[in-house]
């Protein structure tokens, strides 16, 4: 069998390693690709598009590499797996940076967490909410998908960010988050997966994911 | 159900070799951190810190890659502390495959290094140690200071205030060490680790003076702490990671099983 391509989208935004080196721990007959190269990464059989750091500089070196319309055109032909910031990227617009456009995949807006408990009213509680929302909470999974193959129901997956998900269309969620507010923390649609924890780092559970990821023929 | 405390064994590294003595019974070799961080990675540990005591040039480069060892084996998150200097130091920690970096004695010589690292990599992998040590005298409201040089070199700076300034320059967590505690046994600071974690928003890991189960749990229900950090309750097998989340589940604190 063929080598099959798993390229990690490299768009000068912290550090992949970390991401490339769990693909190939729990990848047979891998090769990944750790590339800004939109040829590569069109050639790739499979794509991770991940993110660190604040939105807008993300942002900015998104458009300005052209990586927009590389993972739009990923997101039309090939499984395509976005990670935190990554994730984040897709949706409508982010409230971080005083206000930032980004790519519209998914209908939705990414939210500060604030800084204390809100109650379903958005009323704030008085008490403490400690942002970044940094460790390991728990995947509510809200669909059956491929990608959840093999991970229990209310797994741990490590998070760290400070904004997070809101998607206006309910049957794109596959899994939730509670943390003060229910965080959108994976959403998907046709082929692609969007998660905003950190698999690579979130051994046991989140090597299942990217090990289904890797097997994953891009259907729900 | 939510986001589950913290237990984070830590291992102090000289020339890529645990000091302070590691004692597994089933590790042969129970000086070299990749073997270490395995086995906690394999025993459920929710992150590893790796204190990096090499006073050499040439041990640095060691530690890199050590680093780049533990993080080719071990999927968990992965800060690395000690002689963080410059920008430059934090990515190649961050390169070797470091989540985060722990800085210390760089932030008291110029606290805009914190910032400058913050913007620069994001807040998410800054983690700013704090080494506090008790100065008010008994019968005073309780104060404390950052002290430098392992606890001996008083700096005058407040450690509430200093916690304070560190996130606002974008630490994203803080590593609170008590040098009263370190190294006794006796447990945390808890009033230390609740003044510190009641003044800042960003997690706080509570570190020194870990000697039994109940220590960790009283770090969290009474010090308020995020995450525990211990070392030498792990390294010689008097408790494993196992035995700290069970026992502290039972005392109804919400842990990784």
């Amino acid at each position: 069998m063929a080598k099959s391509t798993i390229a990690v989208i490299d768009y000068g935004m912290g550090n992949l390693h970390s991401v490339a080196s769990a693909l190939e721990h729990v990848g047979d007959n891998v090769e990944v690709l750790v590339t800004g190269d939109s040829e590569k990464i069109l050639a790739a059989d499979r794509v991770i598009f991940p993110g660190v750091g604040a939105i807008r500089d993300c942002m900015a070196e998104i458009l300005r590499l052209g990586v927009d319309q590389v993972v739009a055109e990923v997101a039309r032909t090939k499984p395509l797996l976005a990670i935190c910031v990554g994730m984040q990227a897709l949706m409508d617009r982010s409230e971080e940076n005083g206000g930032v456009d980004c790519l519209g995949m998914f209908p939705g807006q990414v939210k500060f967490f604030g800084d204390q408990l809100k109650n379903e009213k958005g009323e704030k509680l008085g008490q403490k909410l400690k942002v970044p929302h940094m460790g390991w909470n728990q995947l509510h999974q809200e669909i059956e998908h491929p990608l959840w193959q093999g991970i229990d129901q209310g797994s741990r997956f490590y998070f760290v960010h400070s904004y997070y998900v809101h998607t206006d269309d309910p049957s794109l969620v596959a899994a939730t988050t509670d943390y003060g507010v229910q965080i959108h923390a994976a959403l998907y649609h046709d082929n692609v997966f969007a998660v905003q924890c950190h698999p690579e780092k979130s051994s046991p559970a989140g090597l299942q994911l990217l090990s289904n990821f890797l097997t994953w023929d891009g259907q729900s | 159900m939510g986001l589950a405390k913290r237990i984070i064994p830590c291992l102090d590294v000289d020339n890529g070799r645990v000091v302070k003595g590691v004692n597994f019974v089933d590790i042969r070799d129970a000086g070299d951190p990749v073997e270490v961080a395995k086995r906690y990675n394999e025993q459920g540990a929710d992150e590893i810190t790796f204190l990096d005591i090499t006073a050499t040039h040439e041990g640095r480069d060691t530690t890199v890659h050590t680093v780049e060892n533990i993080a080719a084996e071990v999927f968990i998150p992965l800060t690395v502390g000690g002689g963080i200097r410059t920008v430059e130091d934090i990515r190649t920690m961050l390169n070797a495959g470091a989540d985060k970096v722990g800085i210390n004695s760089a932030a008291i010589k110029n606290p805009d290094f914190v910032k400058q690292a913050a913007e620069r990599f994001g807040s998410q992998c800054i983690v700013v140690a704090i080494d506090a040590k008790q100065v008010s005298e008994e019968g005073e409201p309780k104060r404390w200071e950052i002290f430098t040089h392992g606890g001996r070199k008083p700096t005058g700076i407040d450690a509430v205030q200093w916690a304070i300034k560190m996130v606002a320059n974008g630490a994203g967590e803080i590593l609170l060490t008590s040098m009263d505690r370190d190294g006794t046994k006796n447990g945390f600071d808890l009033e230390l680790t609740k003044a510190i974690s009641d003044a800042v928003v960003v997690p706080v890991i509570a570190s020194g003076g870990v000697g039994n189960l109940d220590h960790l749990v009283e770090g969290i229900t009474k010090g308020g702490a995020d995450a525990v950090l211990a070392a030498s309750i792990f390294h010689f097998g008097q408790y494993s990671v196992p035995d700290a989340k069970h026992y502290m589940q039972q005392q109804g604190i919400e842990v990784r099983l």
